[in-house]
């Protein structure tokens, strides 16, 4: 499979962790992607028996959104938000609470599309309460957390990779 | 790891003095005293700080009454930061079925605009 770009994660704040990856798409196309329900489908969180079974986004500010995962023991996992600005194909801001929350609070995602020479640089940026909720979401948990929510990460991967 | 002392761990990495204890006994064993040192911090501040570093199985301590030194356990460090590197694959993997997902609608694009340019030219 091709890989445009390497995924880099950094801290732009205290309270803040960013991840950017390039894509060989124009962002027209990388915005569908990541705001259509049926696309969204094909590649969030679907592998080792895991499928986003609820997938629904009313795109518009104030609009919600709801993630369901299901998993081949047929365990769940949810999240869900609101939309709080919305710039297609640029900008996407949105609150994001998991039903089964590991960290304290609410964290807003800014997720930017940036395209150049036919290529989109993908960011997605969470901002967390407080920086000690950061530290303890990146520091770890973010993948605990993601891990936890996913149903022991660790083990799906050997199977799935 | 269990969940649970997974949770204790992380709790235990949260903090910023606890993480600099840590990266100082990265590099050797220490006593209180010693590991107190670069810290504005009492004693007793830096022991209650170990002793979470101590149920999280992250740190060790002598039983010599004397001087107690402390050192690193580095398997439950090692699982700990393991998760992130779950976190970057899994990110990797979504971003690689992305990436097919991406080839398959430019494809599918540009043949509709082939479609699209022939319907022109009848």
């Amino acid at each position: 499979m091709k890989t445009v770009g390497s995924l880099t994660i950094t801290t732009p704040s205290d309270r803040e962790i960013a991840m950017s990856r390039i894509f060989d798409a124009p962002r027209t196309l990388v915005f569908d992607a990541y705001t259509k329900p049926e696309l969204l489908k094909r590649w969030l969180g679907v592998f080792g028996g895991w499928s986003l079974e609820v997938c629904e986004i009313d795109l518009k500010v104030g609009g919600r959104y709801r993630y369901v995962w299901r998993g081949a023991k047929g365990n769940e996992m949810g999240m869900r938000g609101v939309i709080r600005e919305l710039v297609p194909p640029e900008r996407i801001v949105s609150t994001e609470t998991f039903d089964d929350p590991w960290y304290e609070g609410e964290a807003v995602g800014t997720v930017t599309f940036v395209e150049r020479g036919g290529k989109t640089t993908l960011t997605i940026s969470m901002h967390y309460a407080s920086k000690e909720i950061r530290d303890t979401v990146f520091g770890s948990p973010m993948e605990h957390g993601v891990a936890a929510s996913f149903d022991k990460l660790a083990e799906l991967l050997p199977s799935s990779a | 790891m269990a969940p649970d002392r997974l949770d204790a761990t992380f709790a235990a990495l949260a903090d910023p003095t606890r993480r600099a204890i840590l990266a100082r006994l990265a590099s050797g064993e220490a006593s209180v005293t010693e590991l107190a040192e670069p810290f504005a911090m009492s004693q007793p501040a830096i022991s209650k700080h170990l002793k979470v570093l101590e149920r999280a199985g992250l740190v060790s301590r002598g039983r010599d009454a004397q001087r107690r030194p402390c050192w690193l356990e580095a398997m439950p460090l090692a699982e700990a930061t393991g998760w992130l590197e779950s976190y970057r694959r899994h990110w990797e993997a979504n971003f690689q079925r992305l990436d097919a997902l991406l080839d398959e609608m430019q494809a599918k694009k540009s043949r509709e605009s082939i479609k699209r340019k022939r319907r022109r030219q009848r």
